[in-house]
């Protein structure tokens, strides 16, 4: 529906995108005693680093192959082989991720054949999980990354029903649950929650609520993550009664998944307002065979009465977002359940559910994009990463901060955004952003016969030139 | 891209002892063991607080795309730093060989959406791989254009991110420096009576404005800084660093080669100096006066240490009984240990440890004249490493870079961020009362004890730290 429009300009000012080893990572992170390592130079890892330990304030296993001048010249083979080595020996993981960066791609690196090479000369390692994935920063986004890499880990790991003697059914209360970037931490433990009131065993593939949630364990430190999905959890994926897929960006794993295990898919955009929450409790009572349980009803009734308390400020209000293509998604219709209007959305890259995502149109850019276009179409509030902060001061307007990175406020990257509750709080924070700025003021006005008294009149001559407004 | 001759001549840096060394100081990094960031990070770190100019990031998106707007390096005016620009390459740019033509354009639009004095264009891997030569792109756009254009060739690959500081500094004083000289002093300086004298920093990032607590003093003594390179700085003031007087390299040697190579093209002396501390930040001021050799400098210099020092000894008092005899692992990495060791010792803390990785012979050398000939020093900065050395020494407080604070926190250790990315400012007389506070704020909080404390209900005390890995993660997974 959307009319997409394309980058026309040279420079890139503020960007919005993260690379695709990011997202990679990401996904990677969410798998129990695993590392990431991204195949290029010392500084793609050190960034990536920065990136997640500024949003998650917590430490973060990700490794490099530190190529150099030589290796990025005569090829960097070796540096594969020995990083994986390396990372076997010292911390013995379960999962290794080698993520290409543009770096490794323009030499022409063949990571796949590296891991085979390593496979064979190391045959002591074979317990380690070592999957590899081309991720290059020139394509793509976080949103692409992620998703490549979670395809390629269930391609590894998950096996084929008939070799492997699962039967969708066979665990009659598992439901495997593929989770896109936009959940968080705070967001998959409400999900939990929601599946267990089902009396439904959820399997989150990844799962970084279990490994990124700032939990404080006895162990002083880990060289990888603690905690995250199981990898012996993946050959149980087969015996689920059902996956859930969030996030249209997923829909290559989950065919995959579907693909090798045999396991009926229901695909959900997003779990954002009441329409999507609707679809995913149905789809759960539907699963189980229950009736939808008490509290739940009760959390939709809540989040309806919010809906009527804040139509009133967010009807007709001109919202900008800045996100990836799911999360843009889950944002259109969360705003336009309530009467708003996306008058300026902005993506990084171009997927295929952009045409989807029922707006006039999408610019594929930057944050200056966003700020050019909202100025135009009067954007009353803006949705965005904390480098949109600026941007929203720029367009002197207020901010919703969601999405990679949230550095300048502590707690952002759990925060609970979906099912009934979740909608219900973003819709009071949208509100409260909004609350004094909506509608526009009438200006005040004095009469020139005022009799008012001979301070106010004063005051009102010393205060002339502020009030512009 | 550089050539393996180029890479070879900005490692040999004939200021910095390391060079003395079989091996130069920059070791070849590990694959799967490394840690630190690359010579682009470095480039950037070292020019990025340059405040007017347009510094564009030339490369796919990873290179800027998660590293802009990341710095605690505060300007007092401009702001065109904390616009993020990128060319964003894309496969087609690469593949059709479409970069250098991008990059023309994008130099372009910097110009005409944001005017600035000078635009900077940063190599990344990608282009040097493929062999854009942006030497070439920038002259023709400078040309072209009337607007200074300087290529800063520090594709990551080179090296590490102290090569990439020099790559910076190489580029300034080959394109920048030297070209426009200082302004007349202003009306202002002649009605104070004193001489004036011209003086850079080299090295001086105003981490957090930590630069303004020592400004003020040198303006009152009557030293006109022409630069800071590159902390509040702006474009035409690194054009005139070549008029300086003098140049202070402060704490890190990361852009000796600056120092050098100005006192090599215009004479002009340089020597080492800190901020940080009370020790320091007085010697510093003593050696401008010493290098600038002006005996009414001098002794106006004398009389205003004695004034700030009896002022800030009197402050730190109620301070130093808090602090005193709390022990301190300290593992520093741009700043100069024992700069900050001396900061701490004025304190009455004992520094049981101090990391050494960076330091030179030189620098071991103070370190042992300050801490004794037993002190402690660290070369393996690994979390694992560090978190032994607290323990085993039983440090009240580990005082690293901000890449090892989850390392202290998840350990339940009390941590002071001392690097770049920093909040707060620690320099000069008045930033040692701000140290002292957030020392203070760290070790004293009670929530230690909170954190430490097993649950009510748990009796066994400290039972986590003997069990094995599988039982951990078990429990991990089923809490």
């Amino acid at each position: 529906m959307a009319d997409i429009l394309k980058r026309n300009k040279a420079l890139s000012v503020n960007p919005l995108k993260a690379s695709q080893p990011i997202g990679g990572s990401l996904a990677t992170l969410g798998f129990n005693r695993s590392i990431p390592m991204l195949h290029g130079s010392q500084g793609c890892t050190a960034f990536a680093k920065v990136f997640f330990v500024r949003h998650f304030r917590e430490p973060i296993p990700l490794q490099s192959t530190a190529m150099d001048q030589g290796s990025s010249v005569m090829g960097a083979d070796e540096n594969v082989r020995e990083g994986i080595r390396t990372i076997a020996e010292k911390s013995r993981p379960a999962l290794i991720t080698i993520l290409t960066t543009g770096l490794a791609e323009t030499q022409g690196a063949d990571v796949q054949r590296n891991v085979r090479e390593f496979r064979e000369a190391n045959p002591e390692f074979a317990d380690i999980a070592v999957v590899a994935v081309n991720t290059p920063d020139f394509t793509g986004s976080v949103e692409t990354g992620y998703a490549a890499t979670l395809t390629e880990i269930i391609r590894a790991l998950v096996p084929d029903a008939k070799d492997a003697g699962t039967c969708p059914g066979t665990r009659k209360r598992q439901v495997n649950v593929l989770a896109n970037y936009t959940l968080t931490p705070g967001d998959l433990e409400a999900l939990r929650d929601i599946f267990e009131q089902f009396q439904l065993r959820p399997v989150f593939v990844p799962d970084i609520s279990d490994s990124l949630d700032g939990c404080l364990t006895d162990e002083d430190f880990s060289p990888v993550t603690i905690g995250g999905t199981p990898l012996s959890e993946m050959t149980t994926l087969g015996d689920a009664l059902a996956t859930v897929v969030i996030g249209a960006s997923l829909c290559k794993a989950a065919e995959l998944l579907e693909e090798r295990t045999g396991v009926p898919t229901v695909s959900l955009d997003h779990l954002y307002g009441l329409k999507a929450n609707d679809a995913l409790i149905s789809a759960l009572a539907e699963i189980s065979g229950r009736k939808v349980p008490e509290r739940i009803e009760r959390q939709r009734s809540q989040l309806q009465d919010t809906m009527l308390d804040t139509h009133f400020m967010l009807g007709q209000l001109r919202i900008g977002i800045a996100a990836d293509g799911d999360l843009l998604g889950a944002f259109v219709d969360l705003v336009q359940e309530m009467g708003a209007e996306v008058v300026t959305a902005v993506t990084s890259c171009n997927v295929p559910l952009l045409a989807r995502i029922p707006v006039a149109s999408i610019k594929i850019g930057d944050l200056e994009d966003m700020e050019i276009i909202g100025k135009t179409n009067k954007v009353q509030l803006v949705i965005g990463n904390s480098h949109a902060v600026d941007t929203a001061q720029r367009l002197g307007v207020p901010i919703l901060r969601a999405g990679f990175p949230l550095f300048d406020i502590i707690g952002g990257y759990q925060k609970t955004w979906v099912g009934y509750r979740g909608t219900r709080q973003t819709l009071f924070d949208l509100a409260n952003l909004v609350i004094n700025y909506s509608h526009e003021e009438i200006p005040v006005y004095h009469s020139i016969y005022a009799q008012k008294p001979a301070n106010e009149l004063t005051e009102l001559h010393s205060s002339k030139a502020l009030s512009c407004h | 891209m550089k050539s393996t001759k180029d890479i070879a001549a900005l490692l040999d840096e004939p200021a910095c002892e390391h060079n003395k060394k079989e091996k130069s100081g920059c070791a070849k990094p590990k694959p799967g063991a490394s840690a630190g960031g690359c010579a682009f990070d470095g480039a950037q770190i070292a020019l990025l607080p340059i405040a007017d100019v347009a510094h564009i990031v030339h490369g796919p998106i990873a290179c800027a795309g998660s590293s802009w707007d990341n710095r605690g390096t505060r300007s007092s005016g401009a702001d065109l730093y904390r616009i993020g620009m990128t060319t964003d390459l894309t496969e087609q740019d690469i593949i059709m060989g479409r970069a250098e033509k991008r990059l023309f354009h994008a130099i372009k639009q910097a110009i005409d959406t944001y005017a600035p004095p000078a635009v900077f264009i940063y190599n990344t891997c990608v282009p040097a791989l493929i062999g854009d030569d942006i030497t070439a792109v920038c002259k023709s756009a400078q040309e072209l254009w009337g607007v200074p254009v300087v290529p800063i060739d520090c594709a990551g690959f080179y090296g590490t991110k102290n090569l990439g500081n020099r790559i910076a500094g190489d580029a300034m004083v080959n394109h920048v420096i030297g070209t426009r000289d200082p302004d007349p002093l202003p009306k202002i300086a002649a009605h104070s009576g004193i001489k004036v004298h011209d003086v850079n920093l080299v090295g001086e990032y105003n981490i957090a404005g930590e630069f303004w607590h020592v400004l003020p003093l040198l303006d009152e003594l009557g030293l006109r800084v022409l630069c800071t390179l590159s902390g509040d700085a702006r474009f035409r003031e690194v054009q005139t660093m070549h008029k300086a007087e003098v140049n202070m390299m402060v704490c890190s040697k990361a852009m000796v080669n600056v120092a050098r190579k100005l006192q090599q093209q215009y004479g002009t002396p340089w020597f080492e100096g800190s901020f940080y501390g009370i020790t320091d930040t007085s010697q510093a001021l003593t050696d401008f006066a010493k290098a600038l050799n002006d005996t009414d400098l001098t002794a106006r210099t004398q009389a205003l240490i004695k004034r700030e020092e009896t002022r800030v000894r009197a402050e730190l008092e109620p301070w130093k009984a808090r602090l005193k005899g709390k022990r301190v692992l300290l593992f520093t990495g741009g700043v100069k240990s024992w700069s900050v060791i001396s900061a701490l010792q004025d304190l009455g803390m004992v520094v049981v440890a101090t990391g050494t990785k960076k330091s030179t012979e030189e620098d071991k050398a103070r370190i042992r004249e300050l801490m004794g000939e037993d002190t402690v020093m660290i070369d393996d900065g690994s979390p694992r490493a560090l978190l032994k050395i607290v323990h085993d020494y039983q440090a009240d407080i580990l005082i690293a870079g901000g890449r090892n604070m989850y390392t202290a926190l998840k350990a339940k250790v009390p941590f002071l961020d001392i690097n770049q990315e920093r909040e707060f400012g620690y320099e000069g007389y008045q930033g040692m009362l701000e140290l002292v506070r957030q020392l203070a704020l760290t070790i004293e909080s009670p929530v230690w004890d909170a954190v430490r404390a097993p649950a009510p209900w748990k009796k066994y005390q400290d039972a986590g730290r003997q069990k094995s890995l599988p039982a951990l993660e078990q429990e991990v997974a089923h809490g």
